[in-house]
C-alpha cells in the first residue's frame, strides 16, 4: 500500500517527559524520564505503521501521546492538518471520532460491570451526534457481527466471552466512531497462540474494509513484519530505524535493529546452528539518564568516539534505501541463514 | 492448504450455545459476575443466613411493632407507677422498669429508633464518604490531598469523645434528638467511607477500561459514574453494613451518657441508662434492652463479614 | 500425600534402560467447586541427562499443572491425582512420604518460573536468598554460603557478582532477576531443571540471553531440561524434542525437526500455520477456529475435533490414543496419515 495522498497522521519531534520530583509539600524537580525524545513520522491513509522497541523504550507513552491521553512536553501530532496534542474541550473531542484505539489486556480493557451492548455502545452515548438513539441497538449489532461475533449476545457482559472474543468487543469499540486512525498497543501479545492469528486477521480484514491506517505497537517482531507496511524500531525514546518492512527486516542498517532482529526465535529449527545470534550485553540504560551522542553507544560493538559526542540523525544514510539514525550505518541481513 | 483457510471468522460453530466458557482453569478465576457469584456464595453461608433472619425479624419489629406486642409503650396509661420494677408476670414477660411500663413491649419498639438512627447514619456516611471518595480518588493531586488531610483531621478525634460534644452542644435546638444523634454519628463516620471509596477508586482507575473511556472523549462525570463507582462499589457496601452496627451501638452509647435519644422517644441505650441505678435490685429493665442491642449488632457485624467474604474474599 | 512404602531414594549413577525422569499416564484434577476441571488426562513423556524436552501448550493445556505435579508444588486438595506414575529414576515419586519428596525437591529437580519478581522474596538480599540453598540443604555456615552465591551468580553471568551480593531484588532489571532465579534453581546440582515459561516476560533480547545461558548450564552439568512454553520459536531454537499438548493430554511427540518439517497433528500443522515468521512476509496466516476446550466440559472424544479440519464421526465419539507413528515419533489422532501427507478430505 503505497501511500498516496497527503499523510492522515504527521508526527513531528514528539517529546514527553515525565518530571521526577522530591519532597512532598514543596515538589521539586530533580531530573526527567524521558519516555519519548524527539519522534517523527508519518502515517498515510490504509497504510500500518509498525512501530518495535523493548519495554521502556517509549512506545506505549507514544501510543498515549498520540491518542492525547498525555500531553506532550513539546512537539507536535497532527491528524489531518489539526493539531490534536495541544486540542481542548469539544475540539478535541471532535477529533478523537478520527483516532481510535485497541489495548493489550482483554481482561482490563472492557468494563466488568457494563454489558456488552453498553460498552461498543458507549462512544454513541458520548458522540450523541453519531447515531440518533433509536439506530444505536442496531449499529451495535452491526459492529459485533463485524468483528464475527453473534450479534445476539448484546446483553452479555465480558466475563462471558473468551480472551479472543473479548478482544474483538474492544475491536469493535473502537470501529464504533469510524475513526480513520486506529492505535493498537499491543493488540495480540495476551492472547494464546491459536487466538492470536484469528485477531490479527481480522484486524487485516477490517483494514481493507474501512480503509483503516494502523499505528500497529508491539513487541513481536513476527507479528509486526506480517501486518505492517512501514515499521520503525525505537530504542531509548528514539526511533533508530525507520522504513519498509522489507528494508527493515531484510535490510537492517542500525546495529540495534540488527541485534533486535537476530534474538527473534525463527520457528524453524532448520540450521538453527548457523544462524547468526548477536546476544546483546546488560539492560538498555535508564531512561531518566541516556547516554549522550547515541543512546545505543554503550551495548554497540561498533561504537567510536563519534557516537558519544554527536547525535546520529534518523536520515537516508549511503548504502541505504531508508532511514536510520547510526554514524555508522551498514545493512547487514541477520534473519535469513546463509 | 487453502481449502481450511479460515477468513476471520464467526463464533466457532460447535461454541455451546449457553453462557460460553467459565474460564477454563482455577487460574483464571477472572472477575466474573460479581453480584452474582456473591450472591450464589452468599446462600450458602450459615452466618448469613442467620444474620439475615435475625435482621428481618427486626426490621419488622421496627415496622409493625404491634405484630409483637398488645401494649403499646408510648401510651402513658399503659405504665402504673404502683407496679414499677415489677418482676415478670402475666402479660408483662419482661416485667416492668422504674416508671411500671412494660419493658417487653418498650424493647420491641425501640428497634424502630436504633434501626432509622443506623440506616440513616450509614446512607449520610455512604453518601458523603462515598461521593469524596469517588472525587479525591479520581481526581487526585491537590483535590485528593486536601480531603485526605481533612479526613485526617477527623481521624484524630476520639469519636465518641467528639460525638459527645457535638450532640451536647446543639441540644435543645430545633432538632430532634434523634436528628442530632445521626448528625453527630455522620460528621465522625464518613472519613471511614471516604477512605475506602478513596481507595478502591484509585484501584479502577489504573484498569484500561477507564483509559479507553477517555480516548472515547468521555466526560470526568460517566468515568466516575459509569465507570469507576460500580468497580468501586463492593468495598463500600462491606464497610456500610459493618459500621451500621456500630452506629447503633454508638447511638446507644450516647443516650445512655445522656446526649442521644432523650424520653418521650424510646431507645434501648436510654433504657440502660434509665434501668442502671436500679440494677443490683431490678435487672431485667437492663438486661433485656442490652440483649436486644447486642443481637442487633451482632447480626449488622455478621452480615458485613459474610457480605466481605462473599464479595472480597482476599480480605478474609 | 502420606504414603509410607520403604524409603528408596532415587539412587544416582547409572541409568540402565530407564530414562531420567519418565512421567507416565499422569492425570490430574481439580475438584472445584464448579465441577471437576480435568486438567491432565494421561500425559506420558520422558526426559533423558543432558536432553531439552520442550512442552508446547496454550493457557490450560496441562503443561504447568503437569510440571507442578512432577514438582509436588500442587495444592492438595483441590487437586487430585486419580492415576498416574512420575518415574525419576525408577523410583515413582508418588509413592514417596512427603519427606522423601522434599529431599528430590529443589535438589534434584529444579524449577524456573515465569515470573521471577513474584518468586523472590523483597525483603532479603538475593545473596541471602541464593545462599539459604546452601545453608538450608547443605548445612554450611553463613560466610561459606555467600562465598557460594557469589560464585553461582557469577556462573549466571551477573556482572559485579560480588559487588550486587547484598542487592535487593527490585534493584535488579527482569533479566537479572530471572538469572537470579536460575542461580538458585541449580545451586544444588539438580538432575532436572524444569523452566516453567522463563523468557515469557523478557523482551526479546533479554530472551536470547537466558536461553543461552540455560543451554550452556546444562552443557556444563549435562541435566535435563524440560522448556515449558507458546512459544513455537523458542521450541525451535533449543529442544531436542517436542511434546505438544492440548485440553490435558499429548497430542503430538516427536524430535524437533521432525515436528516443523511434518506435523502429525492437525493442532501442531495449525499452530505452526498460524504464527508469522520474522524470515517471511506475507504468506497468510492460517486461524485456528474456536477456542480451547473448556476443562470443566471437555469435548466427546478427541478434545481438538470441534477445531478441526479434519474431523469425521469417529473423531466425536473416540479418543484417539497416542500411538507410534515411527520409531521415534507419536500422533494422538485418527488422521495422522492423512496430515502428514499434507492430503485432506
Amino acid at each position: 500500500m503505497a501511500p498516496t495522498s497527503e499523510p492522515i497522521l504527521e508526527v513531528r519531534d514528539l517529546v514527553k517527559h515525565f518530571p521526577l520530583t522530591q519532597g512532598i509539600v514543596v515538589k521539586r524537580q530533580i531530573g526527567a524520564i524521558k519516555a519519548v525524545d524527539g519522534v517523527s513520522f508519518d502515517l498515510h491513509r490504509g497504510e500500518t505503521l509498525g512501530i518495535v522497541g523493548e519495554s521502556g523504550c517509549g512506545k506505549s507513552t507514544l501510543a498515549k501521546v498520540l491518542m492525547a491521553l498525555e500531553r506532550p512536553t513539546s512537539g507536535s501530532v497532527k491528524i489531518k492538518g489539526r493539531e490534536i496534542a495541544h486540542a481542548r474541550g469539544g475540539e478535541l473531542k471532535r477529533m478523537r471520532r478520527n483516532i481510535q484505539m485497541v489495548m493489550q489486556d482483554p481482561y482490563t480493557s472492557l468494563n466488568p460491570r457494563m454489558t456488552v451492548g453498553d460498552i461498543i455502545g458507549e462512544p454513541y452515548d458520548i458522540h450523541t451526534e453519531v447515531a440518533p438513539r433509536g439506530d444505536r441497538r442496531k449499529k451495535v449489532q452491526e459492529l459485533l457481527e463485524v468483528v464475527g461475533l453473534n450479534p445476539d449476545h448484546i446483553n452479555r457482559y465480558p466475563h462471558q466471552f473468551s480472551g479472543g472474543q473479548r478482544q474483538r468487543i474492544g475491536i469493535a469499540r473502537g470501529l464504533a466512531l469510524q475513526p480513520e486512525i486506529i492505535v493498537c498497543d499491543e493488540p495480540v501479545s495476551a492472547l494464546d497462540v491459536s487466538i492470536q492469528a484469528q485477531v490479527i486477521n481480522l484486524l487485516e480484514r477490517l483494514q481493507d474494509e474501512f480503509n483503516l491506517a494502523y499505528i500497529f505497537i508491539a513487541h513481536d517482531l513476527s507479528v509486526v513484519r506480517h501486518i505492517a507496511d512501514r515499521v520503525g524500531v525505537m530504542y531509548l525514546g528514539k526511533l533508530v530505524e525507520l522504513g519498509k518492512d522489507t528494508e527493515v527486516y531484510d535490510k537492517p542498517a542500525h546495529p540495534y535493529t540488527q541485534a533486535l532482529l537476530s534474538a527473534v526465535p525463527v520457528p524453524d529449527p532448520e540450521g538453527r546452528e548457523l544462524r547468526e545470534r548477536i546476544i546483546l550485553q546488560g539492560d538498555p540504560p535508564s531512561p531518566a539518564n541516556p547516554p549522550s551522542g547515541c543512546r545505543f553507544r554503550t551495548r554497540c560493538w561498533k561504537a567510536q568516539e563519534i557516537c558519544a559526542e554527536e547525535e546520529p540523525l534518523l536520515q537516508i544514510r549511503p548504502g541505504t534505501a531508508h532511514e536510520s539514525a547510526c554514524h555508522f550505518a551498514e545493512t547487514h541481513d541477520v534473519v535469513h541463514i546463509g | 492448504m487453502s481449502d481450511i483457510q479460515q477468513p476471520a471468522q464467526t463464533l466457532p460453530p460447535n461454541a455451546p450455545s449457553g453462557p460460553p466458557l467459565p474460564r477454563s482453569t482455577k487460574k483464571e478465576g477472572k472477575p466474573a459476575s460479581l453480584w452474582s457469584d456473591a450472591w450464589h456464595d452468599l446462600r450458602r453461608r450459615p452466618i448469613f443466613i442467620v444474620s439475615a433472619i435475625l435482621i428481618a425479624v427486626l426490621v419488622v419489629m421496627a415496622l409493625w411493632p404491634s405484630l409483637f406486642t398488645a401494649i403499646d409503650p408510648n401510651d402513658p396509661r399503659t405504665c402504673e407507677l404502683a407496679t414499677a420494677r415489677q418482676g415478670p408476670s402475666g402479660g408483662h414477660i419482661f416485667g416492668r422498669d422504674n416508671l411500671g411500663c412494660d419493658v417487653y413491649a418498650r424493647s420491641i419498639y425501640g428497634a424502630a429508633n436504633s434501626l432509622l438512627i443506623g440506616i440513616s447514619t450509614t446512607l449520610a456516611t455512604s453518601l458523603i464518604g462515598g461521593m469524596f471518595g469517588l472525587a479525591a480518588g479520581y481526581f487526585g493531586g491537590v483535590t485528593d490531598t486536601l480531603a485526605s488531610r481533612l479526613t485526617e483531621i477527623f481521624f484524630a478525634i476520639p469519636s465518641i469523645l467528639g460525638a459527645l460534644l457535638i450532640a451536647a452542644t446543639f441540644r435543645g435546638g430545633p432538632l430532634s434528638s434523634i436528628t442530632l444523634v445521626i448528625i453527630a454519628l455522620t460528621v465522625l463516620g464518613w472519613p471511614m467511607t471516604y477512605r475506602i471509596m478513596r481507595a478502591a477508586v484509585i484501584t479502577a482507575k489504573s484498569q484500561d477500561f477507564v483509559v479507553a473511556a477517555k480516548a472515547l472523549g468521555a466526560g470526568h462525570m460517566r468515568i466516575m459514574m459509569r465507570h469507576l463507582l460500580p468497580n468501586a462499589l463492593a468495598p463500600v457496601i462491606v464497610i456500610a453494613t459493618i459500621n451500621l452496627g456500630g452506629f447503633i451501638a454508638a447511638e446507644a452509647a450516647l443516650s445512655f451518657l445522656g446526649v442521644g435519644v432523650t424520653s418521650p422517644d424510646i431507645s434501648w441505650g436510654l433504657m440502660i441508662s434509665d434501668a442502671r441505678n436500679r440494677f443490683l435490685d431490678a435487672p431485667l429493665p437492663l438486661i433485656f434492652p442490652a440483649v436486644f442491642l447486642s443481637i442487633t449488632v451482632l447480626a449488622f457485624i455478621m452480615l458485613g463479614d459474610a457480605v466481605r467474604d462473599a464479595l472480597d474474599p482476599k480480605l478474609r | 500425600m502420606k504414603k509410607t512404602s520403604p524409603e528408596v531414594l532415587p539412587a544416582e549413577g547409572g541409568l540402565g534402560n530407564e530414562p531420567l525422569l519418565a512421567v507416565d499416564n499422569l492425570h490430574v484434577e481439580f475438584r472445584t467447586r464448579a465441577g471437576v476441571v480435568h486438567a491432565v488426562n494421561g500425559v506420558t513423556y520422558s526426559l533423558n541427562p543432558g536432553e531439552t524436552l520442550a512442552v508446547l501448550g496454550e493457557s490450560g493445556s496441562g503443561k504447568s499443572v503437569t510440571a507442578q505435579a512432577i514438582m509436588g508444588i500442587l495444592d492438595m486438595p483441590p487437586a487430585v491425582i486419580p492415576k498416574g506414575e512420575i518415574r525419576f529414576r525408577g523410583t515413582d515419586l508418588l509413592k514417596l512420604s512427603e519427606d522423601a519428596r522434599s529431599q528430590v525437591r529443589g535438589q534434584r529437580i529444579a524449577m524456573v518460573f515465569q515470573d521471577a519478581l513474584s518468586s523472590l522474596n523483597p525483603v532479603f538480599t538475593v545473596g541471602w536468598q541464593i545462599s539459604e540453598m546452601f545453608r538450608v540443604h547443605r548445612g554450611m555456615g553463613k560466610k561459606e554460603a555467600l562465598t557460594k552465591a557469589v560464585e553461582l551468580m557469577d556462573r549466571v553471568r551477573i556482572p559485579a557478582a560480588r559487588q550486587r551480593v547484598n542487592d535487593y531484588p527490585h534493584q535488579f532489571s527482569g533479566g537479572m532477576r530471572q538469572r537470579i532465579m536460575i542461580a538458585m534453581s541449580i545451586a544444588l546440582d539438580p538432575e532436572v531443571l524444569i523452566a516453567d515459561e522463563p523468557t515469557t516476560a523478557l523482551d526479546v533480547t533479554v530472551q536470547a540471553q537466558i536461553m543461552e545461558l540455560l543451554a550452556e548450564l546444562q552443557r556444563e552439568s549435562n541435566m535435563g531440561l524440560i522448556l515449558i512454553t507458546h512459544d513455537l520459536g523458542v521450541v525451535a531454537d533449543v529442544a531436542d524434542k517436542i511434546a505438544v499438548m492440548y485440553g490435558g493430554r499429548i497430542v503430538e511427540n516427536a524430535p524437533v525437526h521432525d515436528i516443523y518439517k511434518t506435523p502429525a497433528h492437525p493442532y501442531t500443522k495449525g499452530l505452526l500455520e498460524s504464527i508469522p515468521r520474522v524470515d517471511q512476509k506475507g504468506q497468510d496466516l492460517y486461524a485456528i477456529k474456536g477456542m480451547p476446550p473448556n476443562l470443566l466440559d471437555m469435548p466427546t472424544g478427541c478434545a481438538f475435533h470441534p477445531r478441526c479440519p479434519y474431523r469425521q464421526d469417529i473423531c466425536v465419539t473416540e479418543a484417539p490414543a497416542l500411538s507410534g507413528i515411527s520409531g521415534t515419533r507419536s500422533s494422538a489422532c485418527h488422521y495422522w496419515r492423512e496430515v502428514l501427507d499434507g492430503t485432506h478430505e
